[in-house]
């Protein structure tokens, strides 16, 4: 079918990616048949304030919403909550509905986003043993968070994190279990593990890294201690595991789509059939800035690949790519991160940790490739920019406070 | 609840009725005013939500944080009314307000 002459379109899930599509689809003058298929039953929600805000109460469920119900109405997509999506039939171009029956599609998004890593230890079925990824998820975990008790979080990454500053804030016995040496490890460089770690235990939560889960214990069916494997006895009241997440990619590789760790889509988002598209943290993508492929778990990737799909339907030119972009709020710090930093060869620290202020930046063969900028948006966002344009930065200038980034940012680019 | 008037950056003009508490950017998410994008969702981690607010109502719109002022700094064609419409308040002083939306958020 030639691009811009779809008639029927299905987007499989209903997070972000799914969110952007539709929306894109609309404003880029689709006006076709549109449904979209979700597990959950809640409408299309943001998911960064779940460890955030929503945890603490701050926010009402109907602000996580993308659009109002009477949205969806008015630009007459279908929304059909509630509802798994168990096969699809690429053959005679259609997917089945776990309560029966089948969506017809001339083009089919899949949105599946990702799910929370399970714990692979005896007890992680007790009562109150939680993973953090849904609002049901917060519903069950939100209630228990009561000051005084005690919480044992399973992985120092940003979810974990998230929720032990907001634990803490809570006035929740906070200890946090990382089998690495330090916390971040898989997504930051020592010098920002040691920032977090310095902050959370300043407040009074426990980190133990480079410590091994051994089971979970139980009483009446309900977690009681999480044990490691030296033997030692953390007794709690409840268990919130973040050790990272899976993409949903089943689906498509039942389906026979191609994948290898993730849905392997082009830069449009488009699958190894052309009929398919996919989006979001279920796809694994070409990463244009950094020279390979790979999967990220964000919001811009949701965004940006629900607008990739949409124009490659309609025909229309490809919207840019943007470079990968994430934050993490804990306590009062904003975490801003441009670029992916595996693979750094060097790293400029400017300001000083000590203020709370200051950025990392991370070069390889002299180029410019991420930035974890702390309460700092000015480094974040000019480094979003060096990253586009491939700027190669001396070290000194970097760590140079004396010179503003936004005139680093202008040499460099000159 | 305030009267907000986004006006486009080519002059089309909406009204909208505002709930208190909300933001600026919300508001006009909820109704699909074009021109703001708010990737981060009103996290002030974006920088995708800039809209320029009638000076009239500078002072009612509330103080800028240092977050959304060093955020701005970077954003494109700024001017001294600009505000990020995420860390806007809706609130009954807002009642009449008008922002308009820039031409393009990047």
């Amino acid at each position: 079918m030639p691009a811009g002459e779809a008639q029927s379109i299905v987007i499989v899930g209903a997070g972000q990616a799914a969110a952007q599509a539709v929306q894109s689809l609309r404003q880029g003058g689709y006006t076709g048949a549109m449904t979209l298929v979700g597990d959950e039953a809640a409408l299309p929600y943001q998911r960064p304030p779940l460890s955030k805000g929503y945890m603490k109460g701050e926010v009402d469920e109907e602000r996580l919403y993308f659009k109002p119900s009477a949205w969806y109405e008015d630009q007459k997509i279908e929304l059909l909550l509630g509802t798994h999506v168990p096969k699809i039939d690429r053959a005679n171009r259609q997917v089945q509905l776990g309560h029966g029956g089948h969506l017809p599609y001339d083009c089919l998004i899949l949105a599946t986003g990702s799910r929370p890593r399970r714990l692979n230890v005896r007890g992680a079925d007790l009562g109150s043993v939680h993973d953090l990824r849904t609002l049901a998820d917060v519903e069950r975990l939100s209630p228990k968070m009561v000051a005084g008790r005690r919480i044992v979080i399973i992985g120092a990454g940003y979810i974990g994190l998230e929720a032990a500053a907001v634990a803490r804030q809570m006035g929740l016995e906070v200890t946090v279990i990382e089998m690495e040496p330090r916390v971040l490890a898989r997504v930051t460089s020592p010098v920002l593990s040691e920032f977090y770690a310095g902050e959370h235990a300043r407040r009074g939560v426990k980190i133990l890294t480079g410590v091994q889960l051994s089971h979970l214990d139980g009483v009446d069916g309900e977690v009681s201690a999480a044990v490691l494997a030296d033997g030692t006895r953390l007794p709690t009241d409840m268990v919130l595991s973040g050790i990272g997440i899976l993409p949903n990619e089943e689906l498509a590789k039942e389906a026979g789509i191609a994948c290898s760790n993730g849905v392997l889509v082009d830069r449009d988002a488009r699958t190894s059939d052309p009929h398919v598209f996919a989006a979001g943290d279920c796809t694994s993508r070409p990463l244009i800035h950094f020279g390979r492929s790979g999967r990220l778990e964000s919001v811009h990737n949701a965004i940006e690949q629900g607008k990739l799909a949409a124009a490659a339907i309609l025909g229309q030119t490809r919207p840019s790519e943007d470079c990968p972009w994430f934050w993490s709020d804990q306590y009062d710090l904003k975490l801003q991160i441009a670029g992916l930093s595996q693979g750094y060869d060097t790293h400029v620290i400017r300001g000083d940790p000590a203020t709370r202020k200051f950025a990392v930046f991370y070069l390889k063969n002299a180029t410019l490739i991420a930035v974890d900028a702390v309460n700092s948006p000015p480094e974040f966002l000019a480094t979003k920019k060096l990253i586009i344009s491939g700027a190669k930065l001396a070290p000194q200038t970097l760590s140079d406070t004396s010179t503003p980034m936004k005139e680093i940012a202008a040499q460099a680019a000159a | 609840m305030a009267k907000i008037t986004f006006i486009n950056h080519d002059g089309t003009e909406r009204t909208l009725e505002a709930k208190n508490g909300m933001s600026v950017m919300e508001v006009a998410v909820n109704n699909s005013v074009p021109g703001i994008d708010a990737d981060c969702g009103g996290a002030c981690a974006c920088a995708t939500c800039h809209v320029y607010v009638d000076p009239a109502f500078l002072a009612q719109a509330g103080e800028q944080q240092e977050m959304e002022k060093s955020m701005l700094d970077f954003a494109e064609n700024v001017k001294p009314n600009s505000r990020l419409s995420c860390q806007i308040k809706v609130t009954d002083a807002l009642d009449g307000l008008r922002v308009t939306t820039p031409e393009s958020q990047h």
